[in-house]
């Protein structure tokens, strides 16, 4: 499991540093596209972002939830949520004409091991939508 | 409550100005490559024997990227070509803005081939363009061979797996074919070049390729 890979990598002190530079710079962007989309009195009011994330896109869910939670947590956003989706690596293959999926990224199918494919999803890093509270919350 | 669809990327900014890169090198006729590696793959002794080999038929510049020193651009600097240092400060990758920024200090006039050196690690420069033509990664046989099963990022997105230090194989746990097929099935499609800076074994056979490559670009 991907959990297993992150904690094992979480031990070392370097490349913690490392992880966390990489989701924290993927979280500022974040962070900006919501200040772009939603006009600045509203953004006590985020409760929620939602992102979807490729399985081989290279993003550890929840090294990029902390990264998010700690640059948000002293801001208008402090009350906004990352909620993360992940979308699996799937390939349909051009030779037997079946869709496969496979955890490692593996360019080739899972049925016929042909490397004749095209990559459907997987990869992406998007934002896909931002949930408001309609009136000032009290927490 | 009430949802606001946005369904952006999340590194759009990022690929934006990777794209007005793009323009820039695209309009002055300069093929751009982004090299990528684990630190201490041998991305700058490979630069080192590839400006080596193609300075006299190529004019080169090099833009070199490391968290800290100018090491790498005092080393690059010796074999006469312009090159321009770029320090992150702790950040672990180059991302498009720097580049535009250091294309101010560049000269790019008659230019042909701009290597850029990226920061050593194999997993955040997979995610940021730079407006690059290809990206290069280098694997030494010293990190052994599952490499590209356990960061394929950085292989689904390269045009050519430089395997380094090849001279070493002997005393290093690293099957070579294994190597190979763990790229190739990441990406299938890569060009896959053996070398070693030390006893220059396969150099000139990357350096034709990518000489080749900045010449049919044209």
């Amino acid at each position: 499991m991907r959990v297993g890979t992150f904690l094992a990598l979480y031990n070392s002190d370097s490349l913690r540093k490392c992880i966390v530079m990489h989701e924290l710079s993927i979280a500022q962007n974040i962070v900006e596209i919501i200040q772009q989309r939603i006009p600045e009195p509203g953004w006590k009011q985020v409760t929620a972002v939602r992102v979807k994330i490729g399985a081989v896109a290279g993003i550890v869910p929840d090294s990029l939830k902390f990264s998010f939670q700690a640059i948000t947590a002293e801001s208008a956003l402090c009350n906004a949520r990352l909620i993360t989706e992940q979308i699996p690596f799937r390939v349909h293959c051009r030779t037997c004409n079946t869709t496969t999926e496979n955890e490692d990224g593996f360019s080739m199918c899972g049925e016929c091991e042909s490397t004749d494919i095209q990559v459907l999803s997987g990869t992406e890093l998007h934002v896909v939508e931002i949930e408001l509270e309609e009136t000032e919350q009290v927490l | 409550m009430s949802i606001i669809t946005v369904e952006r990327k999340v590194l759009e900014k990022n690929d934006e100005l990777a794209a007005r890169n793009r323009e820039v090198f695209r309009t002055s006729g300069v093929f751009v490559v982004n090299m990528v590696s684990s630190p201490g793959s041998g991305k700058t002794s490979i630069l080192e024997r590839t400006l080596e080999y193609l300075k006299d038929s190529l004019r080169v510049t090099v833009i070199e990227g490391d968290v800290q020193t100018d090491l790498d651009a005092q080393r690059v600097a010796k074999f006469g070509v312009p090159v321009v240092q770029i320090i992150t400060n702790g950040g672990c990758h180059l991302e498009a803005n720097l580049i535009q920024d250091a294309l101010g200090t560049i000269n790019l006039k008659g230019v042909q081939l701009l290597i850029i050196e990226n920061v050593g690690n194999l997993v955040c420069p997979a995610n940021y363009d730079l407006g690059e033509n290809m990206k290069i990664v280098v694997a030494s046989t010293t990190e052994g061979d599952d490499k590209p099963l356990k960061y394929p990022g950085m292989f689904r997105n390269a045009s050519a797996l430089i395997i380094n230090k090849i001279d070493l194989l002997p005393y290093v746990n690293c099957h070579l074919e294994e190597l190979k097929n763990n790229a190739l099935r990441i990406n299938p499609i890569l060009n896959v070049f053996e070398t070693s800076c030390t006893t220059k074994q396969g150099i000139a056979e990357w350096c034709m390729w990518l000489k080749e490559q900045v010449t049919s670009k044209k």
